[in-house]
């Protein structure tokens, strides 16, 4: 029960710490190329580049991903790779699905087995794994090294040829291999047919025979190491990695869920390390964790340890009253009848939508894990959590800095440090200051967009698709559980994410799907912005607030400075992360899982 | 030296009794006050005065926007789902959320002002007489004193300008503006020749040039900006405003989308209870929205942000410093490094006789006696503090008046001074060389324990002074150093404020780190020359430091224009008034203190009520959230760990806390957080359990109480 969540974040934890040290080494360039790399080195590399420059080469860099993406999968009915023969997909899904990978989001208004082909997955999905999710890493090191003060921020293109080659392609090598070992496919065989063990499991045909199942299959091992490490999470099945060839056993499910955390986890200690102020990284990784270890225990106290409330909760029964005009007195009554005793066996917890090969508490760890690490891959329906169990995975989401994606997440905690000192440290007497420089109007302003954006782009279109038919047809369940799903959904755009709370009707599919979820265009184009709002501004807010900060001259260090390797530091920023994260959210959190918690059962459908 | 340093002796200083009288401070609340701030209060509701401030602007909108709605509510007549009294009181209570913030703003502007009018009240018309060509005097107003004019002040006259002596000597009465009674001394020529329009010569006659325009004397100019007729918002308020404008539309954001949510919740409602009947909640009604904005947003700093500000002025003031601008007293938090005269900061003004060291068979009253009598007609402070010494070691007044006696005074070049007695006798004090040279002239012998004598004084820091009577060397005198008492704490207090301290000397290194050592600065700059301190300046802040300094005299202007903080002694010249960026009207050197000090709480004052207002929301939210959505999800109610009343008295409540908690924290705002010289670490722990924790805390209490008291009262439904 508690080995699996405590060994999976030990693990990466620990490894993060020599991880770091090379992350550090590679990014100030201190190895020694060889050859034949020092020669592609020497192309990529355009000379140092300031702040504004390093901005202009990532904008670039990501609108020539668009396009080679929106390329690539317009390009599927006529590329090779495809014996299934599918067809073209359709435009909105196409652009959703470019921007969405592109920015490491990942969130998949399709499903990968039955609309892309394995060209589609090959040339589309992998190379974005591995962009889309160094992109976050440069910036992080940009900011590091404005901090530092140094005389330029780096060359954004030779950056992404360090992360991309020197830390993510060796160490998605040696994963992609134990996965092979552990049964992964690797094939360009695109599907199988095979017999059902039971005959006409699927039905029959109109010739009466029995119809045969057809098993989809790819070059998986190639594309789940850079997926989980790149805390990518677009799955090459619909099932993602509950699927069995994406995640053939308990050991991938432990690797899986451990590869997700190892990044950003050694980004936070190589910020520290670069930076020369080790003891504070520490310190900031420590508040992460205890984030970390709060969200994960949280789902697995609230769905593992606790039994589905739909079936148990509310042993006895209960009125309330509401105001109503017509209703005599004013008043209408609602009565909830007791709900209990109902002859089901849940002492193993909340069994809904989990995939139970890998045990009762991998379901929990890894709901909470993927977004707190913005992955978004999933093994068990988030849609199907106990609600209160669900306030974790939206709480990561919202504060989005529990270790977050590769460098994002660093920054984003960056912002609210910034804010935090801002506000509270100056209850030491002194101007604020980060790394001895004074955190003046600039800097705060450019934290505060970069912070304000992430609720904008969530309860904006939330309100907005509450009210109208884009949201009240597409959710799955009226009441508090669709809106839960789709506060969740943009949340998990916002946010970078990519997970899914499931039920909302957003596939259009392929292109010449006769039947698609109605609302499907709509979510595609609002989460399409949504996405990318969520992804640039809050890099290029921070990129400029840390050029502004690393321009300041550095103040040294006394005693009547704020220290910020302390805990009283580590105590105050957590604070400001949780009060913040809850400030901002705390009513769509009511309206939806708490709503749904507290409701009469069923409620919200 | 070193272990072996024993402590300098440290006396009462006789230049500066302390606590000097300060400008009257006032109590927080004086009827006057809050009168004339209760009558801005309403006049600051005008929007373009309001706009200035964000977050209470954003206030007064929604209390405008719930005015409409009830106008409309009660004109359409529609039957609305909560009574109209509900509207009329929320709308009462915001517009006096607004009115409290107001009041507070005024209410310090009020207190400054009073604090300035007490200062102006010296600087009434007096007449004044200017000298003309060919020295003619003629008399005018002091109004129409021009730049350059020169103006003779006779005994009991009042001098009509601000200006420096060209001319003369005169004991200046200056309580007018220090509160100090004793009178000092100005003359021309030196550092202290600057003189201050409105103070009183008491004795002598004196001539002024007058080097400021009238009503723009240095201290009209000071005395309007503390009136914050021309208040600049400084760096660290232009940047907290901003912070708070960014949170107030991140609440805007919050609160908007929550109406179609709500309605939402309503449509599902009505179709779940299949009811054809609306569905009604507060979260489709505008004002009860209003009402959680207006909770959310920080309007508990919002509203007192100015107020402190002003008040950090205030508290400068009251401490008679005259801050140039609102940022120097910010700046005076930051700083990091303290550069101090040892004159008159750290030992009172000159050195004192502590010992005699007689030698070669004198005793110590016998070399006592020649000492004062070589110093009985010296009149340098030295010389006196020997006589002094003496008599304490049993030499009488009556053993030095004898008469016919030749002084002679001391000379750069001789290098000492002494009497020669009718008697024949030659008595000489001064440096050992001199002396030595002297007696050796006279063919006397130099003792052999002299020289060790003199090198363990010297060691010490101390100065040794020989006295010999003809050809015989007499002994040694120690001429010491006197701290001041309290110094040491005073350090100390720095150090624990995270402050370096610099000792500025001209002495020689030796005796520099020997004082230094003993006052426990932690470093000192010796043979100091204004270019060596402002050198000092820029090293430090070439470190990224800031750095404070005090100073009086004309050269140390360049120190004090390059110091963050350059605190100038009103006592000084003009020109190093005009370079600090603020005036010690007591002139009082250790002061610099208290000036980082009333910079630290200012800082820590708005980044408490920062934190206190943010921290206050969670319980709000707890209060209104389930308010909100009483009559759509009644079960939200099990959010409601306050228990309160109703929906609507859950609302008010909190408002009405919102709005109290403003008025209550107002002489938090003006009288600044306390500030404690803990360390960083120290300090913020604790301010972040009083400040934070318990911002979380006391709303629920507050909330709940007032909830209480209206359902007791039977206020709210």
């Amino acid at each position: 029960m508690w080995l699996f969540p405590i060994s999976v974040i030990a693990v990466p934890a620990l490894l993060a710490i020599p991880l770091s040290r090379y992350l550090a080494w590679v990014m100030d360039g201190h190895y020694r190329p060889t050859k034949l790399l020092k020669w592609f080195e020497d192309h990529v590399n355009s000379g140092p580049m300031n702040w504004k420059q390093y901005i202009v080469a990532l904008l670039v860099f990501n609108t020539v991903l668009y396009f080679f993406g929106y390329l690539v999968l317009v390009l599927q009915p006529w590329a090779p790779l495809n014996p299934r023969g599918l067809g073209a997909i359709a435009p909105t899904t196409i652009f959703n699905t470019v921007i969405s990978f592109m920015t490491n989001t990942d969130i998949q208004h399709y499903s990968g087995d039955v609309v892309f082909s394995n060209f589609s997955q090959i040339f589309f999905c992998i190379p974005m794994f591995f962009l889309s999710a160094a992109i976050g890493f440069c910036a992080l090191t940009a900011i590091i090294r404005s901090f530092r003060s140094d005389p330029n921020v780096g060359n954004f293109f030779l950056d992404m040829w360090r992360v991309v080659f020197y830390t993510f392609l060796p160490i998605a090598f040696v994963l992609s291999l134990f996965f092979l070992a552990s049964g992964m496919p690797m094939t360009y065989q695109s599907a199988n047919q095979v017999n059902t063990l039971e005959p006409a499991a699927l039905g029959t045909d109109n010739n009466n025979q029995a119809k045969q199942q057809t098993i989809v299959m790819g070059p998986l091992a190639a594309f789940v190491p850079m997926k989980m490490l790149g805390t990518n999470g677009g799955g090459f099945f619909g099932m993602n990695s509950a699927h069995p060839f994406e995640n053939p056993n308990a050991t991938t499910n432990f690797l899986e869920t451990a590869s997700m955390m190892l990044f950003p986890m050694a980004l936070v200690l190589m910020f520290g390390r670069m930076l020369g102020r080790l003891r504070h990284s520490i310190v900031i990784f420590l508040v992460m964790l205890v984030l970390l270890v709060g969200t994960v225990g949280w789902v697995i106290y609230y769905d593992t340890l606790k039994p589905n409330p739909g079936l148990t909760s509310h042993p006895i029964a209960r009125t309330f009253e509401i105001a109503s005009a017509t209703a005599p007195g004013g008043k209408r009554t609602i009565a909830l009848p007791p709900i209990a005793g109902l002859p089901v066996d849940q002492h193993l917890g909340n069994l809904e939508g989990k995939e139970l090969r890998f045990g009762t508490s991998a379901g929990a760890t890894f709901a909470a894990a993927t977004v707190d690490f913005t992955c978004g891959a999933i093994i068990c329906e988030h849609d199907s959590l106990n609600p209160v169990a669900a306030l974790s995975p939206f709480f990561g989401m919202w504060v989005n800095c529990i270790f977050g994606g590769k460098g994002v997440g660093m920054i984003n905690m960056l912002l609210f440090l910034v804010i935090g000192i801002f506000v509270v440290g100056q209850m030491v007497g002194r101007t604020p200051e980060y790394l001895g420089k004074k955190i003046g109007a600039r800097e705060v302003k450019l934290a505060l967009i970069a912070l304000l954006i992430h609720p904008l782009v969530i309860l904006g279109p939330t309100g907005l698709f509450a009210a109208k038919g884009w949201g009240m047809k597409a959710e799955s369940n009226p009441g508090p559980h669709g809106f839960s799903q789709i506060v969740y959904q943009f949340s998990s755009d916002s946010a970078n994410n990519g997970s899914a709370f499931d039920g909302l009707g957003v596939s259009y599919g392929l292109n010449s799907n006769s039947n698609p979820a109605p609302e499907a265009v709509p979510w595609d184009i609002a989460a399409g912005f949504v996405i990318m709002f969520g992804r640039f501004i809050p890099i290029i807010a921070p990129i400029a607030m840390a050029a502004f900060l690393g321009m300041k001259k550095s103040t040294p260090f006394g005693l009547g400075t704020l220290r910020d390797d302390t805990m009283t530091f580590g105590c105050m920023l957590l604070g400001t992360v949780v009060i913040v994260g809850a400030l901002l959210f705390l009513p769509v959190a009511a309206l939806g899982p708490m709503a749904e918690h507290l409701g009469p059962i069923p409620f919200g459908g | 030296m070193g272990a072996a340093a024993r402590p300098l002796p440290t006396i009462e200083s006789p230049q500066h009794p302390r606590p000097p009288r300060r400008i009257k401070s006032r109590s927080l609340f004086e009827t006057d006050l809050i009168l004339e701030a209760l009558n801005q209060s309403f006049v600051m509701l005008r929007p373009d005065l309001q706009w200035s401030n964000p977050v209470m602007f954003v206030v007064e909108i929604g209390a405008v926007l719930t005015l409409l709605f009830i106008i409309q509510a009660i004109v359409s007549t529609s039957a609305s789902q909560v009574p109209i009294n509900y509207f009329i009181a929320l709308d009462f209570w915001l517009f006096l959320t607004v009115l409290f913030a107001n009041f507070a703003t005024a209410l310090a502007e009020a207190r400054g002002k009073a604090q300035a009018e007490s200062l102006r009240r010296t600087r009434g018309e007096t007449p004044a007489y200017r000298l003309k060509v060919g020295d003619v005097v003629e008399e005018v107003r002091s109004t129409d004193l021009k730049q350059g004019d020169r103006v003779v002040i006779g005994a009991g006259q009042v001098i009509p300008g601000d200006g420096e002596i060209v001319e003369g000597i005169a004991s200046v009465d200056e309580s007018a503006i220090t509160g100090e009674s004793a009178p000092v001394i100005r003359d021309s020529g030196g550092d202290r020749s600057g003189v201050t329009g409105g103070t009183r010569v008491i004795s002598d006659r004196i001539v002024v040039k007058i080097t400021a325009l009238p009503g723009q004397s240095f201290l009209d100019r000071m005395i309007t900006l503390v009136e914050g007729a021309v208040r600049q918002k400084t760096p660290n308020e232009i940047a907290l405003t901003l912070a708070l404008s960014g949170l107030t539309l991140a609440f805007v954001i919050v609160v908007i989308p929550l109406w179609p949510m709500a309605w939402n919740a309503e449509q599902y409602m009505a179709s779940y209870l299949g009811i054809s009947d609306a569905v009604k909640s507060l979260g489709t009604d505008v004002p009860t929205l209003v009402a959680l904005l207006v909770c959310l947003i920080p309007t508990t700093i919002g509203a007192l942000l100015a107020a402190i500000g002003i008040a950090g002025m205030d508290r400068a003031l009251q401490a008679n410093i005259l801050a140039k601008s609102g940022k120097a007293v910010e700046t005076a938090g930051d700083i990091d490094t303290v550069l101090l005269d040892k004159t008159g900061t750290i030992t009172v003004g000159n050195r004192h006789a502590t010992k005699f060291d007689p030698v070669a068979g004198y005793t110590q009253s016998k070399l006592a006696l020649l000492a004062a009598l070589a110093s009985s007609a010296d009149e340098t402070p030295e010389g006196k503090s020997i006589v002094t010494a003496a008599h304490a070691v049993g030499v009488g007044p009556r053993e030095l008046s004898i008469g016919g006696s030749k002084f002679i005074a001391f000379s750069a070049q001789s290098r000492m001074s002494g009497v020669d007695l009718a008697d024949g006798r030659c008595i000489r004090k001064g440096a050992p060389d001199a002396v030595i040279a002297f007696v050796r002239q006279r063919e006397g012998q130099i003792p052999v324990e002299l020289q060790p004598t003199i090198d363990a004084i010297a060691s010490k820091g101390a100065t040794p002074l020989v006295v010999a009577e003809d050809s015989k060397v007499a002994g040694v005198v120690t001429l010491e150093d006197i701290l001041k008492t309290g110094m040491q704490e005073r350090f100390e207090r720095l150090r624990n404020m995270g402050l370096r301290t610099v000792m500025i000397t001209g002495d020689n290194p030796l005796t520099a780190a020997t004082i230094a050592k003993q006052a426990g600065v932690d470093d000192f700059v010796a043979e100091a020359t204004p270019e060596s301190k402002l050198a000092y300046i820029r090293k430090e802040q070439a470190e990224g430091k800031l750095v404070a300094m005090m100073g009086d005299g004309t050269n140390d202007a360049p120190a004090l224009a390059q110091a963050d903080v350059g605190l100038a002694m009103n006592s000084g010249t003009q020109a190093a008034k005009e370079a600090g960026n603020m005036v010690d009207l007591d002139s009082d050197p250790t002061k610099l203190i208290e000036v980082v000090e009333i910079g630290k709480q200012l800082l820590m004052t708005r980044g408490a009520l920062t934190t206190f207002s943010i921290a206050n929301d969670v319980a709000k939210y707890f209060a209104i959230v389930p308010a909100l959505f009483a009559g759509t999800l009644p079960w939200l109610k099990g959010m409601d760990i306050m228990n309160l009343h109703s929906p609507t008295s859950a609302i008010l409540s909190a408002v009405i806390f919102n709005a109290l908690i403003i008025p209550a924290l107002i002489p938090v705002a003006l009288k600044g957080v306390r500030y404690r010289p803990l360390g960083a670490d120290a300090l913020l722990r604790q301010n972040l359990l009083v400040w934070g924790v318990g911002g979380v805390i006391l709303p629920f209490i507050g909330i709940k109480l007032i909830d209480l008291i209206m359902t007791a009262t039977h206020l709210v439904a």
